[in-house]
Parts: C-alpha cells; structure tokens; sequence
C-alpha cells in the first residue's frame, strides 16, 4: 500500500512531464492577479478533487499540471504586512489539514512567522534596529538543491523529486525516527507528538490528514501543482510571494532573482535553499 | 544451558523480581507513549532527540568496550583477562538488547521499523548503525554461547569460532564510530559537527564500560565464589585511566577550538551547557559533577597507590561511569539542540513517563546481564 503511494507520487511527477504541457513557469499573484484568480475559479469549478475513477465531464475541463525542471519560490519581504502573513499562513494550513495545538510543545507548521533576527540570525549586526530586528518574514521548508533531510533518512520516506526539485514526503512509510528534524538547518520539519485529527478545525477531505508518529511539512503544494494550480500561499499573498521554474530564463522568478539583491537562508552550508528573499 | 539460570538463591530471585517490577511500571507508561503519542515526553519541534535516544548513545559505548577485555585476550593472549572475558561479552549483549530497546521506544511508528531493511538506504547513517548493531548482536551471542558450551563440555571452544572473534574486535569500533556519524555529519548541528566526535566517542567508551565492568566483577567476588583476578582488574583499571585522560584531553580540545575560534554558534553550545543561556540552565549543575568527577577520578587512577586499593579503586569507577553517563547520556544530545538552528532558546526537561520507560529499559539490561551472569557462575561452580 504505501509502495503504490510512492509509485503515485513519483508518477504524479512523471506524468507532468510526460504530458507535454507547455511549461506554465510564470506564476506571479501580483502581476497577473486576475489570471490567478480565473484558475482558482476554473480549479474549483472543475477539478477539487483527484478522482482514481475515469475523468466526469469533458477532459477539457481538467487543467494541465503545472511543470517545472527546479521550482523556486521569492519572498518579497518588503510586501508582507501583518495581515498578508496572517492570510499564507492561513492558506496554507488550511487547505493541508495542518493541525493547530495550543501547547507549544507539540506545534506543527509547515510555514510560519518569524522576525529577521531569528530568521537570518546569523547575519544580525549590532546596529540594527528594533524595528529591523522585529520585522516580520514567513519561513518554509526550502526544498533545498542538496537536502540533507533526505539524506539522513533510513527509509527514504522522505526524497527529492529529481523532475522538479520538490523535496516529498511519504507519510505512510516514515518510521518517525525524526532524523530528518535534526538534519534539516532550517527548522522546517513538524512531528506529530499526538494524534493531529482531533486539533484540525475542518478537515478538507480532498487532502490527507496525517497520524500520530509521522513528520511532516511544506510540500511547495504538489497537490495543486499537478491539477495546474499555484501553491496555496502564492495564490493568497497578494503578489508578496513568486513561484516558478528558475531554469526557465523567462519565469518571473528568475526576473526577480535578476533584478534583486536577495538572500537564502544559511548558504554557506551548501544546501542550496530554493526559497529567496528580497529584503 | 538455560536451566542453568534458574538455579539461585532467594535474593536472586528477589532482585530479579525488583526488575520485573520496574519493567511492568515502564510498560504501562509505553503503551500510555503508544497510544497517546511522544507528545507525553519531554521533547518538542526544536528539541526533537533527548532522554531516549542519549542513553541509546551512552550504551552503544558500554557494548562497545567489551572489546577491552577481548582485544588483550585473544590479540595478545594476555591470559589474566581469560574469566573476565565472558563478563564483557554478556555485558555487550546486554547493552545491545538496550540500544535497541531505546531506539524502538523512540520511534514514532515503532511497528513500521523494518521498513529500515525494506528500503535499505545506504545513504542514511542510522541504516548503517542499526546493521552494525544487529551484527554485533549476533557476533555476541555466537561468541558466546559457543564458548559456554565448550566449557560445560570441558573442551576447548572449537575452532572456527576464532575468525568470529578476531571480527567482533573492528566491529566492536564501528558500533560506536557508525554512532557518532549519526551526529558528527550533520551540518545543522555545530555542537556535533566536530571530527573528535568519534575518538572521544570510543575514549569515553574504553573508560565508562570496564569501569561498570570492575564493579560487577567486584560485586560477583562477595556475592560469590567467581574471582575475575586481581591481576585483570588491575589491568583494566590502567585501560580506564589512559581513556579517560584521553577523553579529558578530547573535551579540553573541544573547549579550545570553540571558544578560541570564537564562532558564536560553536561557543553558545557550550555555554548553554556550564553556565546556561538566557536562564536556561537544566544541565548546568550535571554538567558541574560530570567535570568533577571526571578530574577527581583520574587524579585517584593516575596515582598507582590510589588505584591499587580496592576500595578506592571502586569509588573511582563509580566517578566514571557516572560523570560519563551524564556527559553522553545527557549532555551531548540535549545540548545539540540547543539553541536551535534558528538561535532560539528551547528547554527540555524530560518528563515523568519517560524517564520510567528509561528505567524500565536499564532493568530489562540487568535483568538480562543477571541473568546470563548467574548462568556462568552455576555452570562455573558445577565444573570448579
Ligand atoms: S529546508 Fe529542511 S526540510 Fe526543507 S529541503 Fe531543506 S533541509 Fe529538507
Ligand atoms: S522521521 Fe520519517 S521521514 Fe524523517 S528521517 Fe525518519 S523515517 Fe525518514
Ligand atoms: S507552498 Fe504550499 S505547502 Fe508550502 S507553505 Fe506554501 S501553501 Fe504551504
């Protein structure tokens, strides 16, 4: 059973290439709002679901999956305000069944406020303000180029994509031995130190809800991306946050990367975080 | 053989008793663990490894050192250590059936463990340290039972067992090597990432585990007949004094390199750990006595009048083996998350339920050492 889920995972992956759907690699909210909104209509309309059955309807009405050779995200820190941060946040654990505990302890997050002075803390100076220190930035999984989580794990529960760069995770292999927590650098990575279902407000049913014991984490929306939908996050922040393939010369985030002074969190490690920041 | 076992007196039977009892209470709180989830320890998102997995770490290092004692024997035929050598081997198995104990209770879905082996991966250090451990498992018991079976036949062991023996000296190594590879390359944790993770691994090793065993041996000289020797005691009082200042030297080494370099991520480690951080300071006082009786210790072991005195002698390897367990079994891997890779400051207590189901597992080891002891002594007795 959890084999023919890997199978499906790595084939969701394959297909999308197989397809020959013209590469969409552009995915900006803010300089194409309407056409991100029209998708979330159109997805909503026709797709909410991945049905195993034969497609309803006319197959016209399905999206292409959206592919990519590395996907790669930039955060425009200068446009997230309170309520922006508020709205990805929500977006996100929302729609991926992301439990909420009111004990500290056994918090899970897939993406998450943090100031700068914890974010990037090791390049805080001395005379940074207050106010620079505070500022606010949103953290996720990186879905590194080299990802030590992957590495260290004993039962490859947890693997890069290698089509698209997307770091996964396969929830009904994973032993919950929490390797993958230690290894990673960046904080990315929640276990379940309880039974998550009782702790989700309304559980979406076309999203899995994951069991005590398991890790968890960001999944650059994988789920959507194979029914051509921008990752939730993107889609809610206001054109804070481009998505897109950073191979593809001409995606908006290679614009941006072109164009900004940005910054990754810990290069100096080699990972090679694909989440950048403009600051 | 195993009716052997069951031959014994009735504070034999009462201390196995005790045990039992200790297990019980910790399997009430595992299956409270298994159906309530790890959310009942002490751990959290930040400080994700903790009581469990440290004593897991401490005990590969106690099953390691068996290789003391079967090193000088077979390697160099140092004849003295011919009675103790069978301690050290059931002494190993004991740890072993620990390490793997901790690491099973550890798990967040224990029942799925043998997807380790379904889908080895190589690339995983934890593959590689779950396959040395089970190897040296059965090295041990091989080793072992085919030696305690010559011996109730009063024959020589046979020998084909030898090549097993000569393998089990570089496999007793990688146990503990493989196990400070599951930290040492990890580029998320400074605190670990340091090349003298291993050596000082196997130097504090070499000292905690003979330690435990000249306790055990001198224990079994007043409960019984069995006398491992004065001459294999002193020799492995020597080999506890040269690790333990090697592994005084490693520490020190540490402390330099840190605190000279003066990189903020290396040097807050370690200051969480003597002075505390930000008020945070649950293993300082630990900290303080492991030092203590570390320098205390070796100061009594270097002096050969201190060292030759018996009594002496086994406060010392009482200061060892506790100053050690609270360096590996605590310290080390509490403090390699601490801070956090994002500089914040997380405590972690381990709680109530925990530590029972810790010390359930350290009676399971007893229980077993006592077990397979009390089987040599009956046998050894029977053939004098
Ligand atoms: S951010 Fe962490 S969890 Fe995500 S890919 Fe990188 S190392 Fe893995
Ligand atoms: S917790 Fe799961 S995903 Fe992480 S290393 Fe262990 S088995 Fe792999
Ligand atoms: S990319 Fe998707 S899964 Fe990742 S943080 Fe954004 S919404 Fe959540």
């Amino acid at each position: 059973m959890s084999v023919d889920r890997r199978k499906f995972l790595k084939l969701a992956g394959v297909v999308s290439l197989g397809a020959a759907a013209k590469p969409v690699s552009t995915l900006l909210a803010s300089e194409d709002p309407i056409h991100v909104k029209k998708m979330e209509e159109g997805a909503a309309a026709t797709a909410p679901t991945v049905s195993p059955g034969p497609p309803q309807g006319e197959a016209s009405s399905f999206r292409e999956p959206l592919t990519a050779k590395r996907w790669a995200m930039v955060i425009d820190t200068r446009k997230l305000d309170e309520a922006t941060i508020e709205r990805c946040i929500d977006a996100c654990h929302t729609r991926h069944n992301v439990p909420e505990f009111e004990i500290k302890k056994d918090e899970i997050k897939w993406i998450w406020e943090e100031d700068f002075h914890h974010a990037f803390h090791e390049q805080d100076i001395p005379v940074y303000t207050e106010h620079i220190r505070h500022k606010s930035t949103l953290l996720l999984c990186n879905h590194c180029d080299e990802p030590p989580c992957t590495n260290v794990c004993p039962t490859e529960a947890t693997f890069k994509r290698e089509e698209d760069g997307l770091v996964m995770m396969d929830w009904h292999r994973c032993i919950g031995c929490r390797y993958c927590v230690v290894a990673c650098p960046y904080g990315s990575r929640s276990f379940n130190w309880r039974d998550p279902r009782p702790h989700i407000e309304e559980i979406q049913g076309d999203f899995p809800t994951r069991m005590r014991g398991v890790v968890e984490k960001c999944t650059f929306c994988e789920e959507r991306l194979a029914r051509g939908i921008a990752p939730a996050c993107v889609e809610a922040s206001g054109g804070a946050i481009a998505f897109g393939d950073l191979e593809d010369p001409h995606s908006s985030v290679r614009h941006l990367l072109e164009e900004h002074f940005t910054i990754r969190r810990k290069p100096n490690l080699g990972t090679q975080p694909q989440v950048y920041y403009i600051v | 053989m195993i009716e052997k076992a069951i031959q014994g007196g009735k504070s034999y039977y009462s201390w196995l008793a005790l045990l039992v009892g200790i297990m019980l209470i910790g399997a009430y709180y595992w299956v409270r663990q298994f159906t309530e989830g790890l959310g009942i320890t002490g751990l959290s998102r930040d400080v994700t490894w903790g009581f469990y997995i440290a004593q897991f770490t401490f005990l590969v290092g106690v099953a390691a050192s068996a290789v003391m004692v079967v090193l000088p024997y077979y390697l160099h035929n140092f004849k003295a250590f011919g009675k103790i050598t069978i301690l050290g081997e059931f002494l190993a198995i004991g740890a072993v059936l620990m390490c793997m104990s901790f690491i099973f209770v550890d798990m967040g879905q224990p029942f799925r463990i043998l997807n380790v082996f379904l889908h080895p991966s190589p690339h995983s250090m934890m593959f590689w340290d779950t396959v040395v451990l089970f190897g040296y498992l059965l090295l041990n018991i091989l080793i072992s039972s085919v030696s305690m079976q010559a011996e109730k036949k009063g024959v020589a062991p046979p020998k084909w067992i030898k090549p097993f023996i000569i393998l089990s000296i570089p496999w007793a190594f990688s146990i503990h090597t493989v196990t400070a590879m599951l930290y040492s390359g990890l580029a998320a944790r400074p605190f670990w990432m340091t090349a003298v993770l291993g050596p000082r691994f196997l130097a504090s090793a070499f000292a905690a585990g003979p330690a435990l065993l000249i306790l055990l041996a001198m224990l079994l000289r007043r409960l019984s007949k069995f006398d491992a020797g004065d001459r294999a005691i002193n020799q492995l009082a020597m080999i506890i004094t040269y690790a333990l200042g090697i592994n005084l030297f490693f520490v020190a080494m540490e402390l330099f390199t840190a605190f000279y370099s003066g990189i903020p991520e290396h040097i807050s480690h370690f200051k969480y750990l003597f002075v505390g951080l930000e008020g945070n300071n649950f293993l300082v006082g630990w900290m303080w006595v492991s030092m203590l009786l570390g320098v205390s210790a070796f100061v009594l072991l270097v002096n050969p009048k201190t060292r030759k005195n018996y009594k002496v002698l086994a406060f010392a390897c009482v200061a060892v083996f506790v100053s050690l367990w609270i360096e590996k079994g605590l310290g080390l891997v509490i403090t390699g998350f601490i801070p956090s890779p994002l500089g914040e400051v997380v405590s972690y207590v381990p709680t109530l339920p925990e530590v029972m189901i810790g010390l359930a597992i350290w009676a399971l080891g007893a229980f077993v050492v006592t077990v397979l002891y009390k089987m040599t002594l009956n046998l050894r007795e029977r053939w004098g």
